[in-house]
């Protein structure tokens, strides 16, 4: 048994530790979020109505499902975070027109599920990575999406970056700029930290707009697992009952 | 239901049981599979694996039923209908991670039965009938596998069903014709989605419980094999019962059931804590509806099939056709209906061959998982050259079968079981 068990771990360790080690161009930062902070995830929610879900939808999440499991009472929905629907049970629909393709040149995508095709360190570092850039439709360019079509609209808080870039020889010889990082420009209304929890708060609420029973279901998972190891000790206390006449 | 058929198997004492041994072999078939059922006495741990196989298959029959309510198989609701799952069915998210880690936990399962088998011999001679059975439900899990990975209609699943499906493209003369045949349209499209769907609930998952009862008809017909790979039925006592032998019920089915205890701790552990298992059982890029004029940066298909998928890549194009690596992908299945007379060692379980045959045997398992690890890595740096060796290595484990096992060193083989755990 203990053998077999070494044998497996000996062939699957080395392949986890091979999968493990992927290199990106800028890694991304860790946004550290937690999903079982309510705090957090009502803040995300206010930060979310306000600053994205004019443009963004949220078209699998229903507002009173949000309301429910973040602990807001349904009568406070509507004046506080519904902004383009009276009905509690409507998913969560942008104001964006369905021509919205000619003003940006894409359409803003829906973020229900961004949480988990791209990861809350994604989101949580492009948030962190507009720099300005004259050369992009609206002024400014994303160190973690090269090429993005969203304006800045966190600019207000988070004040203005530019990049940092660094020289290096290319093919020919010839010295290219690469760029490695952002520096703040011009301070925004919140201080480093109080815009980092900000964008927490965001990420945090888009993790659990990716699946809204995720903290439920690690907590239920606690007792799964607890019922399992007694259920576990039992049959094998059992199994050596019934085995005991076997020689 | 234990103990009725036991005290009423005389058929003597009457009552409701009598009533249906009258009219149907309830009682036959209870003592012939499960308390007549003599079992080796010597089964140890890689024995878990073929009844967790079939908790896992009862698994994701009962989960897909439930699933088939909710699911709406058209390109235009698909994904949708799944968030509906996850959001708005009560415990939906719970059937879906049942189901959607149930198919990789079959793999496992079944990955590890398999090496059992070669491990101890178990597809010799008179066992060769049940390998066989045991291939086609591996080939036709495969099928059901990849079918039901199309059905999310996420990103991956369209272009993973792309990539597959236009391997059956470069065969010569039909090629062409044969894909627009499998997709019904001319490129993946509402009809494919149809058509896997009704494959993936119906056709497949009965030829896959058939084939599993022939599987287990053909094992119960001619005895377990056991670790030491030798015939409990050669010593009986005087009521025909083999002296090494135990009645599979109750020592097995209790025994079994600390395997299932141990196998939902882990199953379990993955469908509370890590349902996604860190993008190898559900890949990020499913979580984008599918989009034709986007592809994944990355297009690989589930882990279970890397390992194939490696030796698709690992051969290169030659006069001017790709089918050379479709035809090794193919071969690298085929072949394993052979092993039964591949392999010509006098001896049936590791624990009595020599040392060529051990080597081997570790050389076979690093490589296939080598090569799962480059299915799964885009095709740069190290991985093409390690999946080229490593595809030579799967086949030279075969095809040197022959040899290796007939002139390699063995062990005197007890005459009756030595251990049971």
């Amino acid at each position: 048994m203990l053998k077999a068990w070494l044998f497996i771990a000996a062939i699957v360790l080395p392949a986890g530790a091979a999968l493990a080690q992927e290199g990106g161009a800028i890694p991304l930062l860790s946004a550290g979020t937690d999903i079982n902070n309510v705090a957090s995830l009502q803040r995300g929610a206010r930060d979310f109505m306000n600053y994205c879900s004019g443009c963004h939808s949220l078209r699998y999440l229903r507002y009173n499902r949000l309301a429910a499991d973040l602990k807001i009472p349904e009568t406070e929905m509507p004046a506080n975070l519904m902004f383009t629907s009276d009905k509690v049970f409507d998913p969560i629909i942008s104001a964006m027109p369905a021509d919205s393709e000619s003003w940006f040149g894409k359409r803003p995508p829906d973020l229900t599920l961004t949480a988990r095709s791209k990861g809350v360190d994604y989101i949580y570092s492009y948030l962190h990575g507009f720099y300005v850039d004259p050369t992009r439709l609206w002024g400014v360019n994303n160190l973690y999406l090269p090429g993005t079509a969203m304006p800045d609209v966190v600019a207000g808080r988070q004040g203005l970056q530019k990049p940092v870039f660094k020289s290096e020889s290319g093919d020919h010889g010839a010295a290219t700029m690469i760029i490695t990082g952002v520096e703040s420009m011009t301070p925004g209304a919140l201080k480093p930290e109080e815009y980092d929890q900000f964008v927490r708060d965001i990420a945090n609420f888009l993790d659990y707009a990716a699946e809204p029973v995720k903290a439920k279901r690690q907590s239920m998972g606690i007792f799964v697992t607890l019922f399992l190891l007694v259920f576990f000790a039992f049959a094998l206390l059992l199994k050596k009952e019934y085995w005991k006449d076997v020689h | 239901m234990a103990a009725a058929p036991e005290s009423a198997g005389t058929g003597k004492s009457g009552g409701f049981l009598h009533w249906i041994d009258q009219r149907f072999p309830l009682t036959s078939l209870w003592n012939e599979h499960l308390a007549k059922y003599y079992a080796p006495k010597n089964f140890n741990f890689w024995y878990y694996f073929g009844s967790l196989a079939l908790l896992v298959l009862v698994n994701q029959l009962v989960t897909g039923i439930f699933l088939t309510m909710n699911y709406k198989p058209s390109s235009a609701e698909a994904f949708a209908s799944i968030e509906y799952i996850m959001r708005d069915v009560d415990w939906g998210w719970l059937i879906r991670y049942m189901h959607s880690t149930g198919a990789s936990a079959f793999f496992i399962v079944v990955y590890l039965h398999m090496f059992r088998a070669l491990l101890y011999g178990s597809h010799r001679k008179p066992r060769e009938l049940i390998w066989i059975f045991g291939c086609l439900i591996f080939l036709l899990l495969m099928a059901e596998a990849f079918m039901g990975y199309v059905l999310p209609w996420g990103n991956m699943s369209y272009w993973g069903a792309q990539v597959i499906v236009s391997l059956f493209g470069s065969l010569p003369v039909i090629g062409g014709g044969l894909v627009e045949w499998i997709r019904g349209d001319y490129y993946i499209a509402d009809a494919t989605l149809n058509r896997f769907f009704a494959l993936h609930v119906a056709a497949l998952p009965l030829a896959l419980v058939f084939l599993v009862l022939a599987h287990i008809m053909a094992l119960h017909e001619v005895g377990s094999n056991n670790p030491d790979g030798i015939e409990i039925k050669k010593h009986k006592d005087a009521e025909g019962i083999p002296l090494d032998g135990i009645p599979f019920h109750p020592y097995y089915t209790v025994k079994d059931t600390v395997g299932v205890a141990g196998f939902l701790l882990l199953f379990c552990g993955v469908i509370f804590f890590a349902p996604s298992f860190f993008g190898v059982f559900l890949e990020e890029p499913n979580f984008e509806p599918a989009n034709p004029l986007q592809t994944p940066p990355h297009i690989a298909p589930v882990w279970y099939f890397t390992p194939f998928y490696a030796m698709l890549r690992a051969v290169p194009s030659a006069f001017g056709t790709q089918i050379w690596g479709v035809l090794v992908m193919g071969a690298a299945i085929v072949v394993l209906f052979f092993v039964p007379w591949l392999d010509r060692s006098p001896v049936r379980s590791i624990r009595y061959k020599g040392p060529l045959t051990k080597i081997a045997l570790a050389i076979f398992v690093v490589s296939f998982v080598t090569l799962g690890v480059c299915g799964l890595k885009p095709p740069s740096g190290i991985y093409p050259l390690l999946a080229k060796i490593c595809t030579a290595l799967y086949f030279a484990f075969f095809l040197l079968m022959p040899w290796y096992s007939k002139i390699d060193s063995v062990k005197p083989v007890p005459e009756r079981v030595t251990d049971h755990a």
